[in-house]
């Protein structure tokens, strides 16, 4: 079956065919959206860090009021909805800016970074940050060098919350000491074995001791991040042969020098150019453009718009569709903007509407938003995604969307309009076979050839 | 590859021909089964409170350390333990020897008390938290043990599918409120269009599969399937939560080819008002082991249910008449596999210094042993699997002889 570039583009690397937003095809046109302005939170923004700390600030304070008196005040059950209205908020924003943003590969960037960093909330105030490090970490650093990502990432209060951060301190430092605590390794670990690196990549348990050691400055209060310099262990700590905080005990300049030097180690390169491509392009990707790819990491210092450049540019890049399946949450945007939903039916519903309409089917697909099943996140196979169970909510989620957003549509006419070139001809004859018109536009949303890529 | 339009009506005839004679699509029979045991996984989530589930009335400080909860409507079992009145459901199951309970159990899991990695921990059966706990889940390890084993043969039930069967070995995930709502013509023509891909072909065969059995059991309950999706999925999400659903599904398919199930009930945190937050799940939990009794008929004499929590709670009540996060707690083992009408091991008592950092429940013994045992007893998994793949640094001990 022949495959035009705009196909293997529109589901390699964007989100389909749209008929609401423009689509992007040409490897220039893709890496010119990772470093224009981000359109999908210029049209949709997001709540600021403060307003949240804010919330949980005063939620924390009525809370404990709760636990005093044993009754539940009316302010604290008004605060209780408002954080919970804000995560719902959170979500929804999510398909809004996915399903209206011409930027696909921004927006499939942005959910592959996600997830390369990803943060399960366990708690509330995990639950309530996560919007902002979707804006502030991830998001506002898809185009600019994987080194200011990492930052980014590593001081956010979801990160370091997550990774129990904010309870390693110095055995040896004042803190450490008057409470008898000391390290929680999970942090530094991840760092060297997910973020960076790689579990391939040349490191010791020993670099991940010390990386610890040199991250125990790091916590958080109630505003977010901060350096504890009280918590910091004493002394210089050596990591991958670099010697860190040479003079008294390290500070948070220590930390940022020591994740633009792991940025840019040779690993790193090769574990995120690999990462990159299995997730866009194959499980067994080309060992050439994995190469191209890490070559062009090292020689941009980790600049990230170069590196998507060199795997556009790459025929490795290009090879037909139909080896992956798409995840779930790429199948419900993808499926929405083929059917052309307008505004009011995604962003203009309310956000418990929206819950219902589109977080509940996403769970019974198998890929509960911000519930990643750990530190390393959601798996590439396909096997993981089209199971009975998860294949069943696609099909039962296909129709649904099909009554409720394809009344004018001919499903002959979607056969073409959303997969092109891909439709077999046995689907085509399917379509037009069907029954009733929901239930044509159904078969080709719940088709192998839309559920591939 | 194209597929000319007189090939796709031959294709479609025969699928027709089958069709007519009754499956719509033919269901996947599998030629062997690992063993005739069933064995049912409840998990409780939220922390159940083993001092309120299974209340040892005879310790006169029960009632000092919980002078508004522990009322006289409790009813005894042994003389030394008493179970309250929304699990009095069960005591038939108590009486015929069906229902068991082991106390003063917990899970490895100390000090933090979060639910989260509390259970995290529970279903992943392992000795400690680390970045990979949530890689597999025990039952998945136990199933990598046993040969003959299918898709079918272990299913997590529910929305989520479960960390306990997650993992290398085949499992199913289903949940009883999924449901296709596309005609029988729409299905021949997906079967079709999946034939090609044999991931897709192997997915579609099975849910529809799944599907249809429901519509069958549905049917013959006198349910009446309803025609409007959008309606039936609301209403179906709003049940959803329903441990008896979840159990009716469970006893649906341990009738047929399947042998492992697994489902979670939730509600059990109970920091509030206790009394009355812990009835409804103490309901459920009680309907649910009901309602398996009720549909595995003969199979129930060759079953075994088990339900854990994360941790039990503190043995003194708190300030809103609730309890908080503790350590030891209870877990419960019902079925006709079960040498019930006991509560099995050794009570710490509730004296000050008997008390684990003089708040909770001392947990007496680990509660993968009593799964341990269970696994082994039922499917023969050697005691160096069990304490090495499983239940990685367990100590199985001596067998408690729950099981008959």
């Amino acid at each position: 079956m022949s495959q035009s570039s705009e196909t293997i583009a529109a589901f390699r690397f964007g989100l389909g065919f749209s008929r609401v937003t423009e689509n992007a095809y040409s490897a220039n046109d893709l890496v010119q959206q990772t470093r224009d302005t981000d359109i999908g939170l210029s049209e949709f923004p997001g709540v600021p860090l403060k307003n949240r700390t804010e919330l949980l600030r005063r939620y924390a304070k009525l809370n404990q009021e709760r636990k005093k008196t044993g009754t539940r005040s009316q302010a604290f059950k008004e605060m209780s909805k408002r954080s919970r209205l804000l995560q719902l908020e959170d979500s929804q924003r999510i398909f809004n800016r996915a399903v209206f943003n011409p930027n696909s590969f921004f927006e499939r960037l942005s959910f592959f970074w996600l997830d390369h960093f990803t943060v399960s909330p366990k708690s509330r105030t995990g639950q309530v940050v996560w919007g902002d490090y979707i804006d502030t970490a991830i998001r506002a650093h898809v185009g600019r060098s994987f080194a200011d990502m990492l930052t980014a990432v590593v001081l956010h209060p979801n990160m370091l919350f997550y990774l129990d951060q904010r309870v390693s301190m110095g055995p040896n430092s004042k803190t450490g000491i008057r409470r008898k605590r000391g390290l929680n390794e999970n942090l530094a670990r991840e760092i060297l074995e997910l973020h960076t690196l790689g579990v391939r990549g040349t490191y010791s348990q020993k670099d991940v001791r010390q990386l610890a050691e040199l991250l125990t400055g790091l916590t958080i209060n109630r505003k977010g991040m901060v350096f504890d310099p009280n918590r910091s262990e004493p002394g210089p700590e050596q990591v991958l042969g670099r010697t860190y905080g040479d003079d008294g005990p390290a500070e948070l300049v220590d930390i940022i020098t020591f994740l633009h030097d792991v940025a840019r180690h040779p690993d790193t390169a090769r574990h995120i150019a690999r990462k990159l491509a299995v997730h866009f392009v194959s499980d067994t990707p080309d060992p050439d453009l994995i190469a191209a790819m890490a070559d062009t990491f090292t020689a941009t210092e980790g600049d990230l718009p170069s590196v998507y450049g060199a795997m556009l540019d790459h025929p490795g890049a290009w090879v037909p569709l139909g080896g992956k399946a798409k995840q779930p949450l790429d199948f419900m945007i993808s499926g929405l903007r083929a059917l052309g939903v307008q505004r009011k039916d995604v962003a203009g519903i309310s956000p418990r509407r929206a819950a219902r309409s589109f977080i509940t089917p996403l769970t019974v697909m198998g890929q509960p938003l911000r519930r990643a099943p750990g530190p390393n996140g959601w798996p590439e196979e396909a096997e993981a995604w089209i199971t009975a169970q998860g294949l069943a909510a696609r099909l039962q989620w296909s129709l649904i969307v099909s009554k409720r957003h394809g009344r004018a549509i001919d499903p002959r006419e979607f056969v073409d309009f959303a997969l092109r070139d891909l439709a077999g001809e046995s689907l085509r004859f399917a379509v037009s076979g069907a029954e009733k018109r929901a239930e044509g536009l159904a078969l080709v949303l719940a088709s192998p050839e839309f559920n591939r890529r | 590859m194209s597929l000319s339009r007189r090939a796709f009506l031959t294709k479609t005839a025969i699928l027709g021909c089958s069709a007519a004679a009754s499956p719509l699509i033919t269901p996947v029979t599998f030629a062997s089964v690992p063993s005739d045991h069933r064995l049912v996984l409840i998990v409780l989530r939220g922390a159940m409170d083993g001092l309120h589930a299974v209340a040892p009335i005879a310790d006169p400080l029960l009632a000092k350390y919980r002078p508004t909860l522990i009322k006289t409507d409790f009813a005894d079992l042994d003389g030394t333990f008493a179970i309250p009145p929304e699990l009095h459901d069960l005591l038939p199951m108590w009486r015929s020897g069906e229902l068991a309970f082991a106390h003063a159990v917990s899970t490895p899991y100390r000090e933090k008390r979060s639910h989260f990695d509390g259970q995290d921990l529970l279903e992943a059966g392992k000795l400690e938290i680390d970045s990979r706990l949530r890689d597999s889940g025990w039952l998945n390890r136990m199933l990598s043990l046993m040969s003959g084993v299918q898709q079918e043969t272990a299913f997590s039930v529910g929305q989520e599918g479960m960390l306990i069967l997650r993992g290398d070995a085949p499992s199913t995930s289903w949940s009883p409120e999924g449901r296709i709502d596309l005609s029988p013509q729409a299905r021949l023509l997906l079967s079709v269009i999946y034939d090609k891909d044999p991931l897709f072909a192997e997915a579609g065969r099975a849910a529809m599969t799944l599907v249809e059995q429901m519509e069958i059991e549905a049917a013959m309950a006198g349910d009446e399937l309803d025609e409007d999706p959008m309606m039936a999925n609301a209403k179906q999400a709003a049940k959803a939560t329903d441990a008896a659903d979840l159990a009716a599904f469970a006893a649906g398919r341990l009738r047929e080819d399947t042998r492992i199930a697994s489902f979670s009930i939730g509600g059990w945190d109970t920091h509030l008002r206790q009394a009355r937050t812990m009835r409804r799940a103490m309901g459920q939990l009680s309907a649910a082991l009901v309602r398996l009794k009720a549909d595995l008929g003969p199979v129930w004499s060759k079953t075994t249910v088990l339900a854990v929590t994360e941790f039990g709670r503190t043995v003194r009540e708190n300030g809103s008449k609730g309890t908080d996060h503790g350590t030891g707690g209870a877990m419960v083992m019902a079925g006709g596999a079960v040498r019930g009408g006991k509560v099995y091991g050794d009570w710490p008592g509730l004296g000050e210094t008997d008390l684990y950092k003089r708040r909770d429940l001392m947990p007496t013994r680990d509660l993968r042993a009593y799964a341990g045992w269970a696994i082994r007893n039922l499917y023969g998994i050697g005691k160096t699997e069990v304490e090495t793949t499983v239940f990685p640094g367990l100590d199985l001990g001596e067998d408690p002889k729950f099981l008959l």
